[in-house]
């Protein structure tokens, strides 16, 4: 038997013999095989739960005499330890990669530490429409009688409250800006190469080793250090003991097991999880075993937000495809098998329920862990090998919602990985998204990173840059520009609160020209970025003191040698983004306020005004106007896209290069997750004739359906921003399935790519679902029950999702082949 | 020099080579059944009430088809996707209506263009006094030549000129070892005969390397463009032609081993 056709990516996957003179094509490799849609199909029907597992065994722990004699650190890291010492075992039957967070798939925990759901937020999560987490009886009762009575008033998110000033909570009342942290720890950041080198027990000796330096005689911060040290210690001698129960289990299994094949699989789990991650993984087994447990201890130790991911996958699995696939020690079908098998344990995973206006700005399942293929390796070349094509492969058949996927193209990479990205794409999943690897290298040297460092970064979450394995690069909130001009046009008051929240920066009457009005919104967003800055950084130091993470900060460098944690600044790098939301809308509100009022002379400030205020109700011929006859962003016209540019410019200003509270910097991002949708609930009416409560743009692309010159006109405006300032933009561009169902189509849609990231852009999406599909699934929700659609920076199911947002990815604007 | 535009389609990814930028010119002398431009018939600047949705809500607003552009304006347009040109191995197709219609404006464009090292692509009708394609020949890198139908008699009746001089056209730049496409639009019951394809065959026989031939099988698209412009449709409501009923014609014309495309 023997691999034909390599080099070509569609028949390569092939194992053929030849018989007779005839090519007998034994299997296709990359095909489910039974077991695997067998784990597939458990994981997609598996119902979303929550689980008291967690809280329960936090709960204990902290009651317990030994947490209140540990400094914090060492608190938590016990805690750490309690959990995955005390937490159920599970192993699902005829699992490769093992290991569950919660006691069954999607059973999922809650952090009270950090906040704690009340009886009425269970019963939300248990009874709403879409996104909900079952909550049975004994759950509730447990709540009821042990975790909130516990840790009511006692959570990060009381002491959290209670730290913001009175302008902070009317703001965040408002809708002006969320808080990332509120709900959710501090985490983004992914995995860098270290560990896939390196067992918990070098790490251990990497631990001691700093600690050996201690010096109490010149260093005061030596006692810190040195408990950080300890928490670091205790969290790695956790995960060793949490991978040696699986070993135990799997044993007792292997020897209950009729079925000869099984019982030797069952056998060599557990050899793998007494090997990993107590030592550096050899095969391609343990290096997913390894990284699993790795996972699991990231998203246990606190509920980091985005979720945790192993980054540049296709660059650390290489060395392993080496040394086993290529010398045929495992079998390409193996192989296959194994990553399919990892795949599945992603989706076993769904976000930790947010509640209240947090699940407004993020209600989704999806974790946002975002594999990263192709790129550059640390030495500038080209890093695509053979096992991004074999990673594309999986992400094409495994078609789940996660994990996520992007591919980085640099000027480098080949045709042949975009072109086979793509025809990934227009199967209509919504992944994988596409990044300029360029363009991240350039925001993070301009952010002051090593070549080196630059090079082996990437994106998580939705687009977001940073420097794998050596940056904490935290997001802290939506920031949402557009409300902001509603407010300044009400002098600073909040019709939607009934408050005076922002500066008085002048009535309608008092602005005699477009750039009165600008400069007042300028100056309102000054004011609310300083309300949002000194609100984060209190955050950071309250997650620095109260809920340090000593196993992620095991993982990322320089936190052992610095001795400090994740959450106080120990990672090599460290970023604050604040995401501006809405550059679109709010670029088209500036031109209407510009064209209509100003240049046009066709209608008064006041007049404009109070159309909004009536939502435009008997203004139809003047909101006609707005949204037909207005220069609109996205349609590479300059009236409009200069809007955006100052509209960006000040946001940066505003924002970027300040301090953080952990020895960082302050950076922008422009992207909305779903905050857009909330952002827009919470405004009135807007003078580009959007009606009240309805969705902003999202991320830098066009208002849905205001770009009507097609995508170059598309990108050129969207590259008129400095995206290497930024650290990620958003850009979602929706095809027809007809427009790349030829080579013409795919090749053309790859020289748009290549275009837009000559002019530095940094992402860029394609929805290739045709409308007619979307319609009839909302319509008929029962038959598209796996229709998984891009929809900002992340895929989700369409029928988890809002019929709002629904209605917004039926209307973005389709570029049809005519 | 200024010229009547009805339409500039950014990102033509069908008109030719790479990413386009396709021009379209106002009138055309021609009058086909199938016709999904009739807002391109006149050469003249006209008004017509549009109706914008809002929601449920229509508002009527009048709007004018058709804009009075001078050349280095029209070049300004051109330019902003000059990166995708480059990038794609594009450029710019000038398409109608009929442009040879307005052939001073179209050469004085083409010459522009060639200054600026674009690529260049005319769409024709093939119906212009052989002048005009003499005058332009060397300013264009390829030409999109429909072929509608090979019987006079017939020509006359489905696009209201004779084909005789358009045949004359094609023969000429085809002579003068010009690249072309020919396109053939493929209308059932009307030119998509047995018959008519042989014909076809027949004529181009002797470069069969030196073309390319496109069907465009028929499309329905332009049908409520006759009501919303007030111009009378004579096209029966018949569906559309998907791309395997235009199979068999892809395959009449390979085996003669012409190239084929379906779609363009």
């Amino acid at each position: 038997m023997f691999s034909l056709f390599r080099g070509d990516p569609y028949r390569e996957r092939g194992e053929f013999v030849i018989n007779n003179d005839q090519l007998i094509i034994i299997n296709f490799l990359k095909t489910m095989n039974k077991r695997i849609k067998q784990l597939r199909d458990q994981s997609i029907d598996a119902i979303n739960s929550i689980s008291p597992e967690r809280a329960l065994l936090m709960t204990e722990f902290y009651q317990s005499d030994e947490a209140q004699m540990v400094s914090t650190p060492v608190k938590r890291a016990l805690s750490f330890k309690y959990v995955f010492a005390n937490k159920k075992i599970c192993i699902n039957a005829n699992e490769l990669i093992v290991g569950e967070r919660g006691p069954a798939p999607k059973a999922c925990p809650t952090f009270p530490e950090i906040c704690i759901h009340s009886l009425d937020d269970l019963q939300i999560l248990n009874d709403r429409e879409k996104v909900s987490f079952h909550v049975d009886e004994e759950t509730r009762t447990i709540y009821k009688d042990i975790i909130i009575p516990f840790w009511k008033g006692k959570t990060n998110r009381d002491r959290l409250i209670s730290n913001m000033t009175p302008e902070w909570l009317d703001a965040y009342g408002a809708g002006i800006f969320t808080e990332f942290q509120e709900q959710r720890a501090p985490g983004h950041t992914v995995l860098g190469k270290k560990m896939f080198q390196k067992g918990f027990l070098d790490v251990k000796e990497e631990i001691q080793k700093a600690m050996d330096q201690l010096d109490f005689f010149e260093d005061p911060q030596a006692y810190e250090k040195q408990e950080e040290l300890k928490a670091m210690a205790i969290t790695c001698d956790a995960i060793i003991l949490f991978a040696n129960r699986h070993a135990e289990e799997l044993e007792r299994l292997a020897k209950l097991e009729k079925d000869a094949k099984r019982k030797i699989e069952l056998e060599q789990m557990a050899r793998v999880c007494r090997k990993v991650p107590a030592h550096a993984p050899e095969t391609f087994h343990e290096a997913l075993q390894h990284y699993w447990f790795i996972h699991l201890g990231v998203i246990t130790e606190l509920n980091p937000w985005d979720s945790f991911n192993p980054g540049r996958l296709d660059q650390h699995l290489q060395p392993f495809y080496e040394k086993e696939v290529l010398s045929e020690k495992l079998s390409k079908e193996e192989m296959y098998e194994l990553l399919q098998a990892f795949w599945v344990k992603f989706n076993n995973h769904p976000a930790p329920p947010k509640m209240g206006v947090t699940a407004k700005e993020s209600n989704t399942y999806t974790d946002f862990c975002l594999i990263n293929m192709g790129g550059l390796k640390e030495d500038g070349s080209d890093a695509v090998n053979d096992m991004t094509y074999v990673l594309l492969d999986v992400i094409e058949e495994m078609r789940l919602l996660q994990p996520s996927s992007m591919v980085q193209v640099s000027k480098k990479s080949p045709d042949r990985f975009i072109k086979r990205t793509l025809k990934i794409v227009k199967t209509g999943f919504g992944q994988p998204s596409i990044f300029n690897t360029d363009a991240i290298v350039q925001e993070l040297l301009q952010q002051g990173k090593s070549i080196e460092d630059a090079r082996n970064g990437g994106c998580s979450g939705c687009v977001e840059t940073g420097a794998f394995g050596t940056e904490n690069y935290s997001l802290s909130g939506y920031f949402n520009l557009a409300k902001i001009l509603e407010i300044t046009l009400n002098n600073g008051f909040d019709s939607h609160t009934k408050k005076q929240i922002g500066l008085q920066t002048g009535k309608l009457s008092s602005f005699s020209s477009y750039e009165d009005v600008f400069t007042a919104w300028q100056k309102q967003v000054n004011y609310f970025a300083d309300i949002k800055i000194r609100g984060n950084n209190v955050i950071e130091r309250l997650y620095a003191n109260y809920l340090p993470v000593p196993f992620l900060s095991v993982l990322v460098e320089d936190c052992i040698s610095k001795g400090k944690d994740y959450n106080a600044g120990g990672a090599r790098y460290n970023t604050s983004y604040v995401q501006g939301v809405g550059l679109g809308s709010l670029a088209d509100m500036f031109s209407a306020i510009h064209y209509q009022v100003f240049d046009q002379k066709k209608i008064s400030l006041e007049e404009l005004k109070y159309a909004m205020d009536q939502d435009f109700v008997a203004y139809d011929q003047l909101r006609s106007d707005l949204v037909y006859n207005t220069p609109k962003y996205g349609n590479d016209e300059a009236f409009a896209d200069d809007k955006a540019i100052a509209i960006f410019e000040t946001f940066y200003q505003a924002i970027n290069g300040r301090p953080t509270a952990k020895g960082g910097v302050f950076r922008i991002n422009m992207l909305p997750t779903t905050c857009h949708v909330y952002f827009g609930n919470v405004m009135g009416a807007s003078a580009d004739g959007r009606l009240a409560g309805k969705p902003l743009s999202e991320g830098i692309s066009p208002f849905q359906g205001a770009d009507t010159k097609g995508p170059t006109a598309v990108v050129k405006s969207a590259s008129k921003i400095d995206h290497l300032r930024t650290g990620g933009t958003l850009l979602n561009q929706k095809f027809s399935p007809s427009f790349m169902a030829n080579d013409t189509g795919i090749t053309q849609v790859m020289n748009l790519v290549r275009s837009y990231f000559r002019m530095d852009g940094h992402h860029i999406q394609f929805n290739v679902v045709s409308v007619e599909t979307l319609k009839d699934a909302q319509k008929h929700p029962e038959n598209y029950k796996d229709l998984i659609v891009r929809v900002a920076g992340y895929s989700d199911y369409f029928n988890d999702l809002g019929e709002d947002l629904q209605n917004e990815i039926i209307q973005r604007n389709e570029h049809k082949e005519f | 020099m200024n010229g009547i535009v009805f339409d500039i389609k950014r990102y033509a990814v069908h008109d030719g080579p790479g990413i386009r930028t396709t021009i379209f010119l106002k009138g055309c002398p021609l009058r086909c059944w199938w016709c999904h431009n009739p807002e391109s018939f006149s050469q003249q600047i006209e008004e017509f009430s549009q109706c914008n949705k809002l929601a449920e809500k229509s508002i009527e607003t009048r709007v004018k088809i058709g804009k009075e552009y001078a050349v280095s304006q029209l070049i300004k347009e051109i330019e902003k996707d000059q990166l995708f040109f480059d990038e794609s191995g594009g450029g710019v197709t000038f398409s109608g209506g009929e442009p040879l219609l307005q052939i001073d404006f179209l050469d004085a464009m083409l010459k522009e263009c060639r200054l600026m090292d674009l690529h260049t692509v005319v769409d024709t009708s093939g119906f212009a006094p052989k002048k005009h394609f003499e005058r332009i020949i060397d300013s264009v890198n390829l030409f999109l030549f429909d072929v509608k139908h090979m019987d006079d008699g017939e020509h006359q009746k489905l696009t209201g000129v004779s084909n005789k001089q358009i045949l004359e056209n094609l023969k000429y730049l085809i002579e003068k070892g010009k690249k072309l496409m020919i396109r053939y639009p493929m209308i059932p019951g009307f030119n998509d005969s047995k018959e008519n394809i042989l014909k076809m065959m027949e004529f181009l026989a002797d470069w069969t390397s030196q073309l390319e031939i496109h069907i465009l099988p028929y499309h329905r698209i332009g049908r409520d463009k006759y009501a919303r412009f007030h111009k009378e449709n004579r096209m029966p409501d018949i569906p559309s032609l998907q791309e395997e009923d235009a199979r068999w014609a892809k395959e009449l014309f390979e085996k003669a081993g012409f190239t084929v495309n379906i779609g363009g």
